[in-house]
């Protein structure tokens, strides 16, 4: 069985972030790239299933990223995956949803599939609508925010989470499935698996290999971004000040009553 | 002809001021950010409590074998091989957590792993390396004696030929990991000088009473083993050990871990104290805008460039091969002392904050206290280098 996660290079959420104002873009420079925190849950979804299943499953990691990038990969390589393809070309820059669904969905066609497993959002575009899109052109089922997962008889099976609780859920493979946050922490890389993953391949894959008949990149974009603005600055807290911590609790307690908090 | 292109220097960032980032290979980085996100998540949190209790949950060395990082940069048995810059590297990371946390790391794989990896059988090796190496079996290593420290060659513990079997008595103290350890290493004095034995936990007369009252180092379990006419077999001596070499060597290996500990701490109070300088408010301005302030900021940011830049040229000099001991005293003696003096400089940017365990500094600067005097005192760094440079011996 091989098993596909996607995995989005990202600025490092713990650092500041900023926009360009001429671009719109989120300033990169300076800032550390990092795989995106919540396709660390897929990954580790697919390397628990691979344990689980054993016998001949492989997981492939695929990235859409500029190549300067691409040592980035070797994390995801470390924490376990068998190999990487990476889709890089200057003609992508500046895609939107449309765009990057469309290419990735073209790419990942030609990488091959029976479970392909995304992140339910990016921490930096944070659309959450690239898992959708990728099953649609990809013309499979897609099963969304999994915290279990299971293969059986050529059927994917999972606990999806609610609001309420979970349901069970079934599709036929090939399929496409996002991952909760409450999968598993991602593991840690091993030193073993870390001095390993040099030797690993990252394949390198091209627009020019995909064949697509749109545009993409900025040039083909359907979208545009046109303002943005940081959020508003919070105001400043209440300060409760009491003779002694009874009465204070007390004045926490009515203020929280009031909002209907407790 | 050659063409010069201009470079746009980057603005230094305000921990590595030096860019020393750049001097790292991908993997090293790698493992870097691995330990470092693991000391985040699992030591951070914790250590605070781990510390005022006085205490460090065993499974943390299950954990830190999980990684590998046990025995790290020793090859076979189940052991990564990774390169003395990548051990360092980890002993870096470990410390920024707590000196406790690096100290399990460096006693488990460059003493008690070390020394079986170095001077023991094909046997002893296959049966523990493997397990120390997963963290499931803990080592110890006793060498310091209550009257020898700095003088481990006058050794009192003693293993006397019993037929076949050795039997050895003496008393070990100020052991680290002691009382939790599968097995320890003992060096004892015989009838032909120093060797090294195995002791298994459970062996009859082997006993461990931990050590407490401490004020420093206190995530970390610390104990005096007792040898009382204990049997052990033939088979349990490290058969390639002879004389004072045998301990010394690993010594060597655990030193060269506390140059880039030394600094990982160094790092946390810098860290921390840059922090609080950028936030903290007196007279209507943040106290960093002060000019006694950044004097202090900015000391302690050169000796922490100089210290880590230093311990890196000694970490590729290691694995060149080329790393003589005099120069792994030179850098203990440096790193652990510049270390301290940044970590209390750093107290005092803190003020009163800088007492308590809710910030890392006291923490870290009690915590170098031992370190300034274990695995060789900074006198014994001092002699070192001093006997190398003149050939006059002034030990004794």
């Amino acid at each position: 069985m091989k098993i596909v996660v996607t995995v989005k290079l990202v600025p490092d959420p713990n650092a500041e972030k900023r926009i360009d104002p001429a671009t719109k873009r989120l300033v990169r420079t300076g800032v550390e790239t990092v795989l995106n925190p919540y396709d660390e849950y897929a990954l580790e979804a697919a390397l628990q299933l691979k344990e689980r299943i054993g016998g001949d499953t492989t997981v492939t990691v695929f990235a859409m990223a500029p190549e300067s990038l691409k040592e980035t990969l070797r994390k995801a390589l470390a924490m376990g995956a068998d190999d990487a393809v990476l889709l890089s070309d200057a003609g992508l820059e500046g895609s939107d949803v449309w765009g990057t669904s469309y290419a990735m969905a073209h790419a990942l066609k030609k990488v091959g599939f029976d479970l392909l497993i995304v992140g339910g959002l990016s921490d930096d575009g944070s659309t959450g609508a690239t898992p959708g899109a990728l099953a649609e052109y990809l013309q499979t089922p897609l099963v969304t925010n999994a915290r279990k997962a299971d293969v059986a008889d050529g059927k994917l099976q999972i606990e999806r989470e609610t609001d309420t609780g979970y349901q069970i859920v079934k599709a036929p493979l090939p399929t496409v499935m996002t991952t909760a946050l409450t999968f598993g922490e991602p593991r840690y890389a091993s030193l073993k698996g870390i001095m390993g993953a040099k030797k690993k391949t990252i394949a390198a894959m091209a627009l020019a290999d995909l064949g697509l008949d749109q545009s993409v990149g900025a040039a083909g974009a359907k979208t545009e971004l046109l303002s943005f603005a940081p959020p508003p600055v919070r105001g400043k807290g209440n300060v409760v000040e009491a003779a002694d911590g009874a009465t204070g609790a007390k004045a926490i307690f009515d203020f929280l009553k009031e909002k209907k908090l407790v | 002809m050659t063409t010069t292109h201009a470079k746009t220097a980057a603005a230094p960032d305000a921990v590595d001021f030096l860019g020393l980032d750049a001097l790292l290979s991908d993997e090293e980085r790698l493992i870097r950010d691995t330990v470092r996100s693991f000391v985040r998540d699992r030591v951070l949190p914790n250590v605070g409590e781990w510390f005022e209790a006085g205490t460090l949950p065993r499974e943390l060395g299950r954990e830190l074998g999980r990684l590998g990082l046990l025995g790290m940069h020793l090859h076979g048995y189940d052991c990564p091989g990774a390169s003395a810059v990548a051990y360092g590297i980890a002993c870096m990371e470990l410390e920024a957590g707590d000196a406790g946390v690096r100290s399990f790391a460096s006693v488990q794989g460059s003493l008690a792993m070390f020394a079986i990896y170095r001077w023991g059988s094909e046997e002893q090796k296959r049966t523990w390396l493997p397990r120390m190496a997963r963290g499931e079996a803990i080592g110890c290593f006793g060498l310091t004696e209550p009257d020898f420290g700095s003088n481990p060659a006058g050794m009192r513990t003693f293993a006397r030929r019993d037929g076949g079997d050795w039997i050895l008595n003496g008393t070990k103290l100020w052991i680290t990991n002691g009382s939790i350890a599968d097995l320890a290493i003992v060096w004892a004095n015989t009838d032909d000088g120093i060797r090294g034995f195995v002791v298994e936990k459970g062996t009859r007369g082997f006993s461990t009473s931990d050590i407490h009252k401490k004020i420093s180092l206190r995530a970390s379990i610390t104990s005096e083993l007792v040898l009382q006419d204990v049997r052990v077999p033939a088979d349990a001596q490290l058969p390639l050990a002879k004389g004072l070499s045998g301990p010394l060597a690993c010594l060597s290996e655990a030193r060269f871990g506390i140059i880039w500990g030394a600094m990982g701490a160094a790092r946390a109070c810098y860290e921390a104290a840059l922090d609080y300088a950028k936030t903290r408010v007196q007279f209507d301005r943040p106290i960093g805008g002060f000019q006694l302030t950044q004097e202090k900021l900015a000391n302690m940011l050169l000796e922490l460039g100089k210290g880590s830049l230093l311990a890196l040229h000694l970490g590729r000099m290691k694995d060149d091969g080329r790393l003589h001991p005099a120069q792994v005293s030179f850098g203990k003696l440096n790193n652990v002392r510049e270390a301290l003096k940044i970590c209390r400089e750093a107290r005092t940017i803190l003020g009163a904050n800088g007492v308590t365990l809710e910030y890392p500094v006291i923490r870290h600067m009690n915590n170098l206290e031992s370190v300034l005097t274990y695995e060789g005192t900074s006198e014994v760094h001092t002699l070192v280098i001093g006997q190398q440079i003149t050939g006059i011996s002034a030990f004794t």
